[in-house]
């Protein structure tokens, strides 16, 4: 069964989630989400090269050769990489520094390179390009959420703005490597529940 | 389970099927035997450290029970928080604070630890690391100022013991004059707080020292040590080689050359004997054969004292125990006895 395009754009927020459902593209959604703004600084980024990747990967997919096509769709995935690199350096140099090394890692994102295997290489560009930007979406969302969590209780503040009192100590351990575990997992796990339970309504409804 | 099946007929010979020889042991009996063998150590700190050490130790018993209670039925599980192993993790987390941190430390190092540490993998019996030194290392990385400055002076006494000191415990004063002689900064008064280590055996010993809640009474804790001997819930492996390899260490590179350490000291001081005995011996989180637990035992020694010796930290008891706890399924899985004919 083909999917309408409305739902080839809506999967990646929640059914496909590349972080809740797929479990993909882990190391900058632990490393970059000390902050709401680095989450989706890093979403919008990965969101960019994803779209981009997509389309190009779709139009050649009838001249790449199978068996050099991940070489290839890394150059295509490398090439765009650069451009948001030098663009977020130009433009916004304090969150190309926050960051750092994980901006150029985005060309090993495993989403990306994932949705130019699986996807993008067996489908029409339209429907590559909605895949993308969808993937993209849930991606930042995702990041943005484990991101706020983890600014609001490892630093009291959202955004940049204080929300507690001066009496409020931020649990440190929230902005360090551990906190973003923490929240991951705890996500992972909330997703799963709801999963259980939707499963269960699905069986009970079939018995009745 | 352990009633002989009975018929009507009298019977001549019992018949019944193995295993024949029971063990009158439960997790309630012991965990409480746990419990009464901190106790001595309890009444110590609350003899040190006054009415704040049973404010603080009530608030982590309260806090973990109540976490239990709730995740158990949020599970839909049996509630089990009568058996006591909740009520050990509370008063062993007590036991890491220092006396003088606000009351919402010990709340959110109990939740902690009962929540991730403990139910987040699947209840007793299945958590990789003891709860209680969880709970110690979560709050360690997120209120460092707290846990490591929040100290109070134990009841006639100063903080390291020696009344020339008064800022810090005897770890970290020893650590910083090992430092100020290895960067050549005031090293005859640096010597001469080595020197007077020897003046703190008793202080030490007695527990009249500056430390964690439950960490500072040696003699209160070797009590409820020997308790535990005795009704043979602890091996002796692990305190043996824990202890053992600390000793071994400390006199041979606690010293400023080498062979002149003062391992009376490194073993009197900080949370060791506190953690020998009663954190890393936690049935769950400690291999199961003798072999193991001597390997464990040793581990645990040499991680303490690079820690104490090199490290960052003064203390390195807490972390040395977790760092063990995720090797044990490994240290089982190598030691297991040969099955007999096999």
């Amino acid at each position: 069964m083909k999917r309408s395009l409305v739902q080839e754009f809506t999967k990646g927020f929640i059914d496909e989630n590349p972080i809740a459902r797929l479990v993909l593209g882990l190391c900058p959604a632990l490393a970059v989400t000390t902050s709401l703004i680095n989450g989706i600084g890093m979403g919008i980024a990965a969101t960019f090269v994803l779209v981009c990747s997509n389309t190009i990967v779709s139009m050649i997919k009838g001249v790449v050769p199978k068996k050099i096509r991940i070489p290839i769709f890394i150059v295509v995935i490398a090439t765009f990489v650069t451009i948001v690199e030098m663009v977020m350096a130009g433009f916004a140099p304090v969150l190309y520094k926050a960051l750092g090394i994980y901006v150029p890692l985005i060309v090993v994102n495993c989403i990306i390179l994932g949705r130019a295997e699986a996807f993008a290489s067996k489908n029409s560009v339209g429907r590559s390009i909605l895949d993308g930007l969808g993937m993209g979406v849930g991606f930042t969302m995702i990041l943005a959420v484990i991101g706020s969590i983890r600014e609001i209780l490892g630093d009291g503040k959202i955004l940049g703005f204080p929300l507690f009192g001066p009496d409020f100590e931020p649990v440190l351990i929230m902005i360090l490597p551990p906190g973003a575990f923490f929240v991951i997992g705890i996500l992972l796990g909330i997703f799963k529940w709801s999963d259980l339970r939707q499963e269960k309504k699905k069986l009970q409804s079939i018995v009745h | 389970m352990d009633e002989e099946p009975k018929t009507d007929s009298e019977p001549k010979l019992t018949v019944s099927s193995s295993p024949h020889i029971y063990t009158t042991e439960s997790i309630p009996k012991i965990m409480y035997s746990v419990v009464a063998a901190l106790m001595p150590a309890f009444i110590g700190a609350l003899y040190f450290f006054g009415w704040r050490a049973l404010w603080l130790t009530a608030i982590a018993v309260l806090v973990s029970i109540v976490t239990e209670a709730i995740i158990q039925k949020f599970r839909k599980v049996d509630i089990t928080v009568t058996d006591g192993s909740v009520i050990v993790t509370g008063i062993l987390l007590a036991f890491n604070l220092p006396a003088g941190v606000p009351w919402w430390i010990p709340a959110v190092g109990a939740f902690f630890a009962v929540a991730i540490g403990k139910h987040a993998f699947g209840g007793l019996g299945f958590n990789p690391m003891n709860p209680a030194l969880l709970g110690r290392a979560f709050l360690m990385a997120s209120w460092p100022v707290h846990m490591t400055t929040d100290w109070t002076n134990p009841h006639g006494g100063t903080l390291s013991g020696l009344a020339a000191i008064t800022g810090s415990t005897p770890l970290a004063v020893v650590k910083d004059a090992m430092k100020d002689i290895s960067d050549g900064v005031n090293v005859e008064g640096a010597q001469s707080v080595l020197e007077s280590t020897r003046d703190l055996y008793f202080p030490l010993f007695w527990g009249r020292v500056g430390g964690c809640i439950g960490e500072t009474s040696v003699l209160l804790l070797l009590i409820g040590a020997i308790y535990l001997f005795y009704k043979r819930y602890i091996p002796y492996q692990i305190p043996v080689a824990y202890i053992g390899s600390v000793i071994i260490i400390a006199w041979i590179f606690g010293g400023e050359g080498y062979f002149s350490g003062d391992w009376i000291f490194h073993v009197l001081a900080g949370g060791l004997i506190l953690g020998a005995f009663f954190m890393a011996t936690d049935m769950v989180t400690s291999p199961s054969s003798p072999k193991g637990q001597w390997i464990f035992g040793l581990g645990c020694g040499v991680i303490t004292m690079v820690i104490r010796l090199v490290g960052g930290y003064p203390e390195g008891v807490s972390y040395s125990i977790l760092l063990m706890n995720l090797l044990t399924p490994l240290l089982d899985r190598y030691t297991r006895p040969k099955v007999f004919g096999a």
